[in-house]
């Protein structure tokens, strides 16, 4: 019994993670239709600048702020200066993105080597929490609570402010919006600053339980792709189902086969093309 | 000179360079001409999907690394010649091709780019976990080259450069057959404009499903010649790095013609080759190109020369 729900909160925890990687992506394509490489680099590199700012300072919140601020005025930087160009042209955004990929993971090589390396966790999180008859540790229930958190927020921003209308209207229809006054560049930028924010933010709260290493973009970066597949790109909703059903099967299947763990995401995931190719909540 | 006695002088002189390359250049460089060549023969693969059909696949390292593992188990494992192993690589390349262009094929625009990319992360993923069949991340060493009975060891660079070239210029003539063809001539319709093609009545899945398959198993080729060029196979032969790599080639060298993208090959297989000697930043170079190619040669080397004619012809 223990064992499930152990099992269960790890990879709810994990889901969490991929949702904030996922909910930028999907944000970001929705908008501009921009399918962006350099998202899992934006969560190695937030998870790198945390792990600096936190052996600096000693505080996990300035690690967190700093780590995912930073990286939102480098997700600006890309789209302002470059991708902005090239709006709505797959090929030379992806050669783009690719580029920016290589060249992070690349710097993070260079200034922070080769070995993986692990974020102490702050002191009040460190501890287990006792659920019932089960001692959990309090660090990954954090982690769940800051998902909910961010879900909700994002949600409200969404639904209930008017720079969330804006966003979707500009989802909608760009044109129109345009024609309506709304300045669609200014959000172009917004959109870009809050999802290489949120990618970041889930790098820098990775760090104490999974740590920080190279190769961490990639991987994550194609199980933010198979969220997104599944749940539907542009869709937020689709980001939090598909990141905690990625997250559960993930971590199942590298309890049970360690081997063909990726199987256990692929395969869903090839269903779900198979009947609905756009994924569960994305439209044509 | 008319342009076609050109191209013909070109062709030749070119023909010439290849076959004297042994005598022109020592051993060392006459490894990095195979090298150039068989990853020609991968980025043109690509540019039947991306140049000529519109579709751009981001995981078509998937079919040569699958091509590799699968000859190289073969060899390895079963002690199976080149006369079995080779065509076997191929096709498996071309199966997995179409098993994933069964699913890739169902999805548009953005959605192709992430499932192909993420179908051949799964392969890179399997690659890398199944340690008792791929050897993990140290993947399969000890690749025997081809031996086809002949008094030259292939072990030695200058049969296996013959041997490498033969194969690639075989698949090169049936690429250009390819794409010459009226299928050829469909694909491009395709990709000037779907909707019209369907309107046509062509069933558009069909021919892209036929290219994507036959990508896959030019890919193989490339994938097979390179394990018995390398020796040596590991999951780096699959990763999202290497078809981001082969997208480079296709792009710098210019889609959509065959030549450009060989050329873009045997250029990116120089360039790493002379920089990895002064640096270890390899990896920061090459994004670097990426940003620069988009920015300022987005139509590739064969683009900007067409451009420069077209001003030339303009000013006269």
């Amino acid at each position: 019994m223990n064992f499930w729900a152990i099992q269960t909160l790890n990879g709810i925890s994990f889901g969490m993670l991929l949702f904030l990687l996922a909910a930028g992506l999907s944000l970001i394509y929705g908008l501009m239709k921009i399918l962006n490489l350099t998202h899992g680099s934006y969560y190695m590199l937030g998870g790198y600048v945390g792990l600096a700012v936190m052996r600096a300072s000693g505080s996990f919140v300035l690690a967190l702020l700093a780590g995912s601020a930073a990286v939102a005025v480098l997700g600006v930087v890309m789209e302002r200066f470059f991708l902005r160009r090239f709006h709505l042209q797959e090929l030379p955004q992806t050669m783009l993105t690719f580029g920016f990929l290589f060249i992070f993971a690349d710097l993070a090589l260079w200034v922070w080597g080769g070995n993986p390396q692990t974020m102490a966790k702050p002191p009040l999180l460190a501890g287990v929490t006792a659920l019932g008859s089960l001692n959990y540790p309090t660090y990954r229930l954090f982690i769940i609570a800051a998902g909910v958190v961010v879900a909700l927020m994002l949600w409200w921003f969404q639904d209930r402010t008017r720079v969330g209308a804006m966003l979707r209207a500009g989802v909608d229809d760009e044109e129109i919006a345009r024609a309506l006054g709304i300045n669609v560049s200014l959000l172009f930028s917004l959109v870009f600053a809050m999802g290489a924010f949120l990618a970041a933010l889930g790098g820098v709260l990775a760090g104490p339980i999974m740590g920080v290493y190279p190769g961490a973009d990639f991987e994550v970066l194609l199980l933010g792709f198979v969220v997104v597949i599944i749940g539907g790109l542009g869709s937020l909703k689709g980001a939090l189902v598909g990141g905690l059903l990625v997250g559960l099967l993930d971590n199942f299947g590298k309890v049970f086969f360690p081997e063909f763990a990726l199987f256990t995401i692929f395969l869903p995931m090839a269903l779900i093309l198979a009947v609905r190719p756009t994924g569960l909540f994305g439209r044509e | 000179m008319n342009r076609q006695q050109q191209l013909a002088i070109a062709g030749i002189a070119g023909a010439a360079v290849l076959l004297a390359m042994p005598w022109l250049f020592g051993s060392y460089y006459l490894g990095l001409a195979t090298k150039m060549i068989i990853f020609a023969l991968f980025a043109m693969s690509l540019d039947l999907l991306i140049g000529y059909t519109g579709l751009a696949s981001l995981g078509h390292a998937a079919y040569f690394g699958v091509a590799s593992y699968a000859t190289g188990l073969l060899a390895l494992r079963l002690g199976w010649g080149v006369g079995w192993a080779l065509p076997a690589g191929v096709l498996v390349a071309g199966l997995t091709a179409a098993l994933f262009g069964l699913l890739a094929l169902r999805a548009r625009g953005s959605y192709f780019l992430m499932i192909t990319l993420a179908l051949s992360q799964v392969l890179w993923g399997i690659a890398f976990g199944w340690r008792s069949l791929t050897g993990g991340d140290d993947g399969l060493p000890e690749v025997p080259r081809p031996d086809l009975g002949l008094p030259w060891s292939f072990a030695d660079n200058t049969p296996f450069y013959y041997f490498t070239l033969a194969v690639a210029v075989v698949s090169t003539w049936l690429l250009m057959r390819v794409v010459a063809s009226p299928f050829g001539q469909s694909l491009r319709g395709i990709r000037e404009s779907e909707t019209r093609m369907l309107a046509l009545g062509y069933d558009t899945w069909r021919y892209k499903f036929a290219a994507f398959v036959l990508a896959g198993l030019f890919a193989g080729v490339a994938g097979v010649l390179y394990v018995y060029y390398n020796r040596f196979v590991s999951p780096d032969y699959i990763h999202v790095a290497r078809s981001a790599e082969v997208l480079l080639m296709v792009i710098l060298g210019g889609a959509g013609s065959l030549f450009g993208p060989a050329l873009g090959a045997a250029l990116i297989v120089l360039f790493e080759n002379i920089v990895s000697g002064y640096t270890e930043r390899w990896l920061l170079v090459l994004g670097v190109v990426y940003v620069l190619v988009t920015l300022f040669a987005p139509d590739g080397i064969t683009g900007v020369v067409r451009r420069l004619r077209q001003r030339k012809a303009g000013q006269t």
